[in-house]
């Protein structure tokens, strides 16, 4: 498991690289009670103006928390995470979640470990980034995780 | 069909509103349906086991999970735009949530603003959402922008 004194400012994530289909959206949809049909019906994203079904913005924010989950492993708590969705994203298309160390505050106590500040992001294959981020996780060290 | 500066107008009036609360009992197979959609294969989140060995003893939900709990706010529709769009969302965390909580979702609406943009013009509007659990306490705090445009 990761442990506070091992992160270091500017740390890159490893890329959580996702391939959402239409298929994905009417499960997230279930999973999550947002039934609004620009997710999953065709003609009515089109009717609203949109070039087909999109996916939840939510969808990606929740990706977002399992690239950081991921990387800080189980013991570390997620006490922030911000998202600004500035595009939409269709299925079809692979998805990659990114993120890397912004600063480190560490804990006042002994072994304490400490706060870790991310900058996150979602960008489609092209490297445009279509959500924008920040997160906060809590890492204790490793020696006291078990 | 309301002019952007009209929306504004009247979606003002209702800011400091507040929703109706819904509380929600967290399920494991909630927690699990939601994580195999995102596709999310953590053991955290499912594996009973494998949890109760973590710093936390047991079965978490993920950080997002909480977004599924609704926590509308009943206000009337502006008459503006044709479709709504996520503009962000924000969440603070002050614990962990686990199964058996009882969490109760409420909504204020703190901002209604228009903007012009890039795809033309935008009504903004932003709900903050409290998330208390079953002995009153603050679980997490969350932001909400909901963009409407034509």
């Amino acid at each position: 498991m990761l442990s506070f004194s091992q992160i270091k400012v500017g740390d890159e994530l490893p890329t959580l690289t996702k391939h959402p289909t239409t298929r994905q959206l009417v499960q997230y949809a279930g999973a999550s009670g947002d039934f609004y049909e620009i997710h999953y019906d065709k003609p009515f994203a089109e009717a609203a103006g949109l070039p087909g079904v999109i996916l939840h913005g939510l969808l990606k924010a929740g990706w977002l928390g399992e690239l950081v989950q991921t990387w800080a492993g189980p013991s570390a708590f997620v006490r922030h995470i911000e998202a600004s969705y500035r595009g939409i994203d269709r299925p079809g298309q692979p998805y990659l979640l990114r993120g890397k160390v912004v600063s480190l505050e560490a804990s006042a106590a002994p072994g304490g470990g400490g706060l870790v500040e991310l900058e996150i992001w979602g960008e489609d294959q092209t490297g445009r980034r279509s959500t924008l981020g920040k997160a906060k996780v809590e890492l204790i060290d490793a020696i006291n995780a078990a | 069909m309301a002019t952007l500066e009209e929306a504004v107008a009247e979606g003002q009036r209702y800011v400091g509103t507040t929703g109706p609360a819904h509380s929600r009992v967290i399920e494991p197979g909630a927690i699990r349906r939601f994580v195999e959609a995102l596709g999310d294969t953590n053991p955290l989140y499912t594996d009973p086991e494998y949890a109760r060995r973590t710093r936390w003893g047991g079965i978490i939900a993920p950080p997002t999970f909480l977004c599924t709990i609704q926590a509308p706010l009943n206000m009337p529709d502006l008459g503006f735009g044709r479709v709504t769009l996520n503009g962000g969302n924000s969440y603070d965390w002050y614990r962990p949530v686990r199964p058996g909580d009882v969490i109760t979702a409420q909504s204020t609406l703190v901002e209604v603003r228009g903007v012009q943009s890039s795809s033309g013009p935008l009504l903004i509007m932003v709900r903050a959402i409290r998330y208390t659990d079953q002995d009153g306490r603050l679980v997490a705090e969350g932001r909400s922008t909901g963009l409407r445009r034509e």
